[in-house]
């Protein structure tokens, strides 16, 4: 079977950090009231991970889900085990009023490497990235620039921003610009 | 610059993450209205010098409507609170009171 690939896989820049696009991701919507219990019960046993906490990132087994508003969680999960993973949270959410999409095709990912992935964001976002204030776990949707995006910090030198895929070609020259090597600025390092 | 903390996901959002939804606690006439009514509805809006209520939307964020109170002269917010309501909560109402003393907006006080 042929691959899956992304419209920009080869896009990448070495600036004082390097922006890449991270290759196909599988991306589950669950929208409902996932904060009940009975909701929460039957999350566990298809993804093997409690309901993330406001903003937080929860990892299960082979999937990893983040808070995006009181009822809305996206799942993040390999190309490979998407098909399954909708069969299973289709199958214990049942008939509550819940709705579960595919929405790997709608969204990019950025990859961002390097000790400065604070700066990049920072210059783009209006967000308080100081240590301390945004810390890896948290998922936080914001603007980049003039286009709505989420991102959350991998590690201290790894970031991941999503957008939606038709804005892509903006956020990555916005990324490339922000990294450009003698703009760094310093501050948190 | 405005900052609202939205009450669902707890950011404190800067001004240009969020849209303005307009003045807060409308009531809706529709067909079959009073015609007075019906253009209040639509048309007559409070222009206060002072206290004022509002609806934002988090559109960058989490995506859900909220009201704020704040100072049309200062920018001085008091407070935000959820969209699932008719009048502002008491305790922000006693800190307006607090800040703002014989302020009033509408049928607020």
């Amino acid at each position: 079977m042929s691959d899956p690939v992304t419209a920009m896989e080869t896009l990448r820049f070495e600036g004082f950090v390097t922006v890449s696009q991270a290759g196909s991701l599988g991306m589950i919507t669950l929208r409902g009231d996932f904060g009940s219990k009975p909701f929460g019960t039957a999350l566990k046993k298809a993804l093997g991970l409690d309901p993330p906490q406001k903003r937080q990132i929860a990892h299960g087994n082979n999937s990893t889900a983040a808070w995006m508003s009181p009822d809305e969680l996206l799942i993040f999960c390999s190309w490979e085990d998407k098909a399954t993973l909708m069969t299973a949270l289709q199958k214990v959410i049942g008939k509550r009023h819940a709705m579960v999409i595919d929405v790997s095709d709608a969204r990019m990912t950025f990859t961002l490497t390097g000790s400065n992935v604070r700066e990049v964001i920072a210059k783009l976002a209006p967000v308080d990235l100081s240590p301390g204030s945004f810390e890896p776990g948290e998922l936080r949707r914001t603007r980049f620039g003039q286009i709505a995006a989420a991102f959350w910090l991998v590690s201290q030198d790894e970031a991941k921003v999503i957008c939606f895929r038709s804005v892509g070609d903006y956020m990555f020259k916005q990324l490339k610009a922000a990294s450009t090597p003698g703009s760094e600025l310093d501050i948190w390092t | 610059m405005l900052i609202f903390e939205c009450p669902y996901c707890g950011v404190h959002a800067e001004e240009s993450e969020l849209s303005p939804g307009g003045e807060a606690h409308l009531k809706r006439f529709g067909p079959g209205s009073d015609d007075a009514d019906f253009e209040s509805y639509l048309f007559i809006r409070e222009n206060p010098k002072g206290v004022h209520f509002e609806r934002w939307r988090h559109s960058n964020g989490c995506g859900k409507w909220f009201h704020a109170a704040r100072c049309t002269m200062t920018l001085e917010v008091f407070g935000t609170y959820v969209a699932q309501t008719f009048e502002p909560p008491q305790d922000l109402k006693e800190k307006i009171t607090a800040k703002r003393p014989g302020w009033s907006w509408r049928d607020f006080s």
